[in-house]
């Protein structure tokens, strides 16, 4: 029997009562697909006025300020009046700027990221295409916008947005094989790449066997791998006004600038929503296998995880200094990808293992806390090693400049 | 007699569209005097394949071409179109001294691909696909099984294609 609470069952419904009003079956299907589609192209932005809310409320309560609270109640309506005066805008393009990929590349970042949304499980059957690729679909997408990001600097004639189009490359190329070796250990885990399995599988006691328990480390690298993919502080450097003025947008305005915009926060939402999907159970919590309501408090349990670890990113955001474009690559090469591929092949010994599922999860979680206490170690000596090479640095070498004697000795 | 027009269903009809932007990308890959365009374009014509590839029902195929091909190979020739500096502004000429050889070799691949296309007894009815993740967990169980050595191999060549990189990229003090 066809469930009537799922995306198919809808389909299902939408198909029958279209050959209900004379339509040829096929010709039924593929408008359901294309109703489905628009729902979820629809459904993004709308979701991006939300994120940008409450980014712009929350970065104001960490700075102490009040934040938007003039237009609409608690200042929800900014946005969309921001929004219009986006489109209001004129857009310029710049004098020999390369036609083709200035204008194609703010509809590529915005498509690239909407096409993920397709996969995401907000709840039980409730997501666009359960593909049984789906964790590799993620990573496949993520190239649109490494090229969207190459097109636009290429395209603008613009020596700065060329060079942060190269840093764009070089940043999400670096941080996409530990973010990829992080989602590995999860798949390796639960032996599928299809999201929805990858829920169930994390549906024991009474929804919380989440991953994130036995694989905190790997949690950790996602995470931050993830904020480097999303371009959020503290690898926000793409956008150093102090160096790049602007970054790889920095010839765009109007409309085109608030593709890119928008790009930018659903790439952050998409993110925060496959890592609740990896490593916080997904659509999982108790209750969501009463029938009727359980789908529903399963896509409450899925946004709500979603925004928590989205409220997670934009307190980085409000709180930390941003990284220098070479400790950068180097956090992720010296660091990151040696722990990750650590992490993977103590994983992939131990799950060969002949032990009882619960020593090999404790085998698990002890190498993740192995990686959790060497990155710790290794991060608070290279800081350590930092304070001493400032302070050497801001030492003064002569009299010239100074205000004060050099005492001798 | 009126004359009886075949109206295509729409799976024939979306593959007749991916079909015509792959073969129309191709084209413009080969023809077009801005190199960078012509990336552009190998890039599109990657994506058609992809989607040819979905047509088939081999998403795990479609997923692993954009994966390699667009993510890492198209940006790599993009890198280096961009990093050259003869090239990165102004047109070539899509026409060299070799285009006789290459549009030779061209035509007879084509004529042994539509001999292959036309002889080999191609199954067909109704098969069972076997599709979800058990194609992928088998294909996973073949790597390290069957073909072990193989892709210990190709391991074994990627990192040594990784430290000669480093070596080349290495400032020499």
């Amino acid at each position: 029997m066809q469930r009537t609470d799922t995306v198919v069952g809808w389909l299902a419904a939408l198909t029958e009562a279209l050959t209900h009003a004379g339509l040829h079956e096929e010709t039924a299907i593929a408008l359901g697909l294309v109703a489905g589609a628009l729902v979820i192209a629809l459904v993004a932005p709308l979701i991006a006025l939300v994120l940008i809310w409450l980014l712009r409320k929350v970065v104001s309560r960490i700075q102490d300020r009040i934040g938007p609270n003039r237009v609409g109640r608690f200042g929800l309506l900014q946005t969309v009046a921001d929004a219009i005066k986006l489109v209001s805008k004129e857009t310029i393009t710049p004098r020999n700027s390369d036609f083709i990929a200035y204008n194609l590349a703010p509809v590529l970042s915005v498509f690239g990221i909407i096409m993920l949304f397709a996969v995401l499980p907000f709840s039980d059957g409730i997501v666009g295409a359960d593909l049984n690729v789906g964790v590799l679909y993620i990573v496949a997408l993520g190239s649109i916008g490494i090229m969207a990001a190459l097109m636009a600097g290429w395209g603008s004639n613009n020596k700065y947005a060329l060079l942060s189009g190269f840093r764009v490359v070089a940043q999400l190329l670096s941080y996409e094989i530990p973010l990829v070796l992080s989602m590995l250990a999860v798949v390796l885990a639960a032996g599928t790449m299809r999201f929805g399995a990858l829920a169930e599988a994390q549906g024991h006691f009474l929804g919380f066997g989440w991953y994130v328990f036995i694989m905190p480390a790997a949690a950790l690298i996602f995470f931050v791998c993830s904020l480097a993919e999303s371009e959020q502080t503290p690898f926000d450097l793409l956008e150093a006004e102090s160096e790049l003025i602007a970054g790889f947008h920095i010839e765009y305005s109007g409309m085109r600038f608030a593709m890119f915009f928008l790009a930018q926060f659903l790439n952050a939402f998409v993110l925060a929503g496959v890592a609740t999907a990896l490593f916080l159970g997904g659509w999982q919590g108790p209750g969501v296998q009463i029938p009727g309501i359980g789908p529903w408090l399963g896509l409450l349990y899925f946004v709500g995880k979603t925004f928590f670890v989205y409220l997670l990113q934009i307190w980085i955001k409000g709180t930390f200094p941003r990284l220098r474009v070479d400790q950068m690559m180097s956090f992720c090469w010296k660091m990151l990808v040696p722990l990750t591929v650590g992490l993977l092949a103590w994983q992939m010994v131990v799950q060969v293992l002949p032990w009882p599922p619960v020593a090999i999860n404790g085998a698990i979680l002890a190498g993740n806390l192995l990686v959790l206490v060497i990155g710790v170690v290794a991060i608070g000596r290279y800081l350590r090693q930092e304070m001493v090479r400032t302070k050497r640095a801001f030492v003064p070498r002569s009299l010239i400049g100074t205000m004060e004697p050099v005492v001798e000795g | 007699m009126p004359v009886d027009i075949p109206i295509p269903t729409v799976q024939q009809a979306v593959f007749g569209a991916v079909a015509l932007m792959t073969a129309v990308a191709g084209l413009i890959v080969v023809v077009h005097r801005n190199l960078f365009h012509c990336a552009l374009a190998l890039i599109a014509t990657l994506f058609g394949v992809a989607g040819v590839y979905i047509l088939l029902e081999a998403e795990f195929l479609a997923v692993t071409q954009v994966l390699v091909y667009v993510g890492a190979i198209a940006t790599l020739i993009t890198f280096a179109i961009m990093l050259t500096r003869g090239i990165m502004f102004g047109a070539t000429a899509a026409n060299n001294n070799s285009s006789f050889i290459v549009a030779s070799v061209a035509l007879l691949l084509f004529l042994m691909l539509a001999g292959i296309v036309d002889r080999v007894p191609w199954l067909t009815g109704d098969l069972a696909l076997t599709a979800d993740e058990t194609m992928i967990a088998d294909l996973g169980w073949e790597f390290v099984t069957t073909y072990g050595l193989a892709l210990e191999l190709i391991g074994l060549l990627l990192l040594i294609a990784l430290v000669g990189a480093v070596m080349l990229a290495r400032d020499d003090e």
